[in-house]
């Protein structure tokens, strides 16, 4: 008989709430939960969850590595083997260095609560999450101007007059509920303004379409406030009750004029100042999108403030159709959220000196529950502050994601002991010692999670049918390690009823209470705070920082001047993105997105490929300062002549995976180590390279 | 089709493909195959302007079908409630006929049965009164499903509706 199952996804870290029609044990169907508005549908990789649920190319039991690290030997044992083979060699390596010589990275998930309390049980300050690699910087300019990280507002996608959106390519990024929303939008008659060097499928869907010379967004911003400020087209009572540091921001934007910014921006300064009266009259149901992808540069920090400020100026931070502040269960009138294992009394560390310097001397205004990922190369091989012995790897895949991949190669093999979770063979799971695999999404139950919106809501993830191959799910892999390392009693749990009402123990919830819909919902209203007094901005002032205490404290200013953007003749910049089909560097072998887009390719401008000998089709070599690679080239006159462009994600080296097995070439492998300044988020998009036919 | 159309909506359709994938996942389609596709030009720049649009093809399940005819095995069938265009299976020699005399070579070829395969639009999910999988899948609703005349009905009233609400002054 079919039943159906709410439950959330994982394909992406989107985790969109879904519905999966399940009979005998097998899955017939993945869609939106129909009980969430704007959830209509599901995307391609959604769909696509089935082909992994039972692809044969997964890790399909816990594994000791028998060869050279990424020579393909392994001896599948049992997880008795695995659980007590990792538990030893800690132990070793912890009463040799110390436990803070180990570092734990996890694409942060439901699961982040227990695994951040495993570091911290075992006495190590060193953990961090995937959102440091493509959002570091966005975290921390948000933080720095309203208090809030990025993941904890979002914008109004459905109530919308006009969306800016720089390289938020959100219709291949395909998170669900903004498509259906923008889409909703733009029925109504919304605009949507995008730019970006490269033309995207969100491009052909814009109102408006600018293609900006790669890098030029921080340029194009301040021309845009200046001719906001001095046409006085600004929310003047929204700016006066919420913004410190509007005359600073006045004085700082006199010099960047439309005129001056189109050598940056290769935007005309007539498009600059009508793109500006444009949204001007809209607002406040207007945002400028603060993220993701698209313009990672060594400002990246001051390019996101900006953004910001711009939303401010607009009056639209906490406004219908602009920006929200996610409400939690205390805005819903409730006395205490979900329980977190991360809150109990840990035992004192010896040594809080974090490997990356984040939230200290290194970075210190970047965000700890993050961490700085991209440095951990850089404390590997240089054993600053201290030697690094151990990684756990839990379903993250710095050595594809990180970038310079040979340095993030030298790094791993220089460890001691490399822990993998995964449920592909991935490229740090491919040279670990042992690899402990999860379960997949749909095979397994996971924490609670608060789910924070204008609508706070509890979602429950749960298994829809049972494990393929010999899996686990990682709460209990974690409590079995921590068992094994005598720090058991963190993790007061055998099962994942035993968790949810833990985390409940606070709230008049019950577990079953999640069976109808997968979640509970903490308010039958949307929660919008009132603008002309109840808007609680998080910052040292309460207010909109222009100038920003949190920065100003530490010593880094809050606006400082334009750094010319660099040019170099013959080379251009490598930018890279997404596509609808992939998500990160974990579905490329997935049977059914493999088939869409099996490799990546090298978009390169017609003219610049014309003046190389370069046609359509031919392989080319690229080449950085750290690495080359050969790929098929895409020569179009959608990007602009200064850039080229390829998808994130290929260039497998994992035999294991035979469909992605040297597809394409991995952007890693060509990009700089350069980072963010204030945050230590990579400049993804910052490194020239050298083109040339083969 | 049958009793029944697809429409797509070429300004919605972002061509991710989650109609064509959400199809295979449903009905077990082998690696190549597509029961049905979204066909995509574009994007591309006309006069500096990114244009991009889709169609989305199935089975049409014509009236006077080419792949019932050339069946010689009277495998492929038609559903006398509806009019919809299916194979079974079991009576399916892998002769491909079907797959040379449709104008669309619509039949799909499965190397791991030897037989062929097509899009029956889902009429195990139309029978529960649902949707097909390709369009129930859509995340930006470019894809609608509904009878012809309905289709029409709508698009008309629609229509109208905003011409009249333009002529008397009514804000739309």
């Amino acid at each position: 008989m079919k039943k159906v199952i709410h439950t959330l996804c994982f394909m992406c870290t989107v985790r969109c709430p879904i519905e999966v029609v399940v009979e005998n044990d097998e899955v017939v169907s993945i869609r939106g939960n129909s009980y969430v508005p704007a959830m209509n549908g599901v995307c391609p990789k959604g769909a696509a969850a089935v082909a992994t649920l039972n692809d044969t190319q997964r890790v399909q039991a816990p594994m000791i590595r028998t060869g050279d690290r990424g020579s393909g030997q392994w001896k599948k044992v049992t997880w008795d083997e695995a659980l007590d083979y990792t538990a030893e060699k800690c132990k070793d390596i912890f009463a040799k260095y110390g436990s803070k010589t180990s570092v734990y990275c996890e694409r942060a998930n439901l699961i982040s609560d227990i695994s951040k309390s495993f570091q911290k049980a075992i006495g190590s300050p060193n953990h961090f999450t995937h959102d440091t690699i493509c959002k570091g910087a966005i975290n921390t300019a948000c933080r720095s101007i309203i208090g809030y990280t990025d993941g904890q507002i979002n914008a109004d996608w459905g109530n919308t007059k006009h969306a800016v959106l720089y390289g938020r390519n959100v219709f291949e990024t395909t998170e669900i509920k903004a498509m259906n929303g923008l889409i909703g939008a733009m029925d109504k008659g919304a605009k949507v303004t995008y730019i970006d060097p490269r033309v995207t499928i969100t491009a052909a869907k814009s109102t408006d379409y600018k293609m900006i010379r790669p890098g030029g967004d921080l340029a194009l911003n301040y021309a845009l406030m200046h001719v906001i400020i001095k046409e006085k087209l600004y929310d003047t009572e929204y700016v006066d009750r919420w913004v410190k540091g509007f005359k600073e921001l006045s004085t700082f934007i006199d010099p960047y004029t439309p005129e001056w910014a189109e050598a940056e921006t290769d935007i005309p300064a007539g498009d600059i100042i009508k793109l500006a009266r444009e949204v001007s009259k809209d607002r406040p149901s207007v945002f400028f999108h603060y993220g993701y992808r698209g313009s990672h540069h060594p400002t990246e920090t001051y390019f996101r403030r900006s953004i910001m400020i711009l939303n401010a100026l607009m009056g639209s931070i906490e406004a219908k159709g602009g920006l929200f502040i996610k409400k939690g269960p205390k805005d819903a009138g409730l006395e205490a959220g979900l329980r977190k294992f991360s809150d109990q009394k840990f035992p004192e560390m010896e040594d809080t000196r974090r490997f990356d310097g984040c939230g200290q001397d290194k970075f210190p205004i970047a965000d700890k529950a993050h961490g700085v990922g991209s440095m951990f190369p850089h404390a590997v091989l240089n054993e600053d502050p201290y030697p690094i012995k151990v990684l756990f790897a839990f379903r993250f895949d710095p050595l594809y994601s990180n970038p310079d991949y040979q340095q993030s190669l030298k790094a791993l093999h220089k460890l001691d002991l490399i822990v993998s979770s995964d449920i592909n063979f991935g490229g740090t799971t491919s040279l670990a010692d042992v690899i402990l695999p999860e379960s997949f999404f749909l095979e397994r139950s996971d924490p609670l999670q608060m789910g924070s919106s204008l609508k706070p809501a509890i979602n429950r993830r749960i298994a829809c049918v049972t494990p393929r191959f010999d899996t686990k799910p990682m709460w209990w892999i974690i409590k079995q390690l921590a068992d094994r390392l005598g720090i058991g009693e963190f993790f007061p749990y055998e099962t994942i009823e035993d968790i949810w009402n833990y985390q409940l123990a606070d709230m008049d919830i019950k577990i079953e209470d999640f069976d109808e819909k997968g979640f509970v919902s903490l308010s039958d209203k949307p929660i919008w705070w009132d603008r002309k007094n109840g808007i609680k901005f998080k910052t040292l002032s309460s207010k909109i920082e222009f100038v920003s205490g949190l920065m100003e404290d530490n010593n880094i200013p809050s606006l400082p001047s334009y750094e010319k953007l660099d040019a170099r003749e013959g080379s251009f910049r490598l930018m890279c993105g997404r596509c609808a089909a992939h998500t990160n560097v974990m579905t490329q072998n997935n049977l059914y997105l493999n088939e869409l887009v099996p490799e990546n390719v090298l978009w390169i401008n017609n003219n610049r490929a014309e003046s190389l000998g370069i046609e359509n089709n031919n392989m080319v070599e690229i080449e950085s300062k750290v690495g080359k690679g050969r790929m098929k080239a895409f020569v179009t006159d959608m990007i602009h002549p200064e850039a080229v462009f390829m998808l994130h994600g290929f260039g497998h080296n994992e035999i294991e995976s035979k469909r992605s097995y040297k597809r394409g070439v991995a952007d890693s492998m060509l990009q700089e180590c350069i980072m963010d300044k204030v945050a230590g988020s990579p400049a993804l998009d910052h490194t020239w390279v050298t083109v040339k036919k083969v | 089709m049958g009793d029944y159309c697809i429409y797509t909506d070429p300004q919605k359709c972002i061509a991710c493909h989650a109609c064509e994938v959400a199809c295979k996942s449903k009905n077990n389609v082998p690696s190549g195959a597509s029961l049905g596709q979204i066909v995509t030009l574009g994007p591309q720049l006309i006069d500096g302007t990114p244009r991009m649009a889709s169609l989305f093809i199935p089975c049409f399940h014509c009236e006077d079908a080419w792949c019932i005819n050339a069946c010689p095995t009277e495998a492929i069938r038609r559903r006398d409630k509806d009019g919809l265009v299916y194979i079974l299976e079991e009576l399916c020699v892998g002769c491909k006929a079907c797959i040379m005399s449709c104008p669309w070579k619509i039949p799909q070829w499965n190397p791991e049965s030897g037989k062929v395969i097509k899009c029956d639009m889902c009429m195990d999910l139309i029978d529960e009164g649902k949707k097909p999988a390709c369009v129930s899948s859509c995340p930006t609703n470019a894809l609608e499903f509904g009878s012809p005349c309905d289709m029409s009905h709508k698009t008309r009233a629609e229509y109208g509706q905003n011409l009249l609400k333009k002529n008397l002054g009514v804000a739309a």
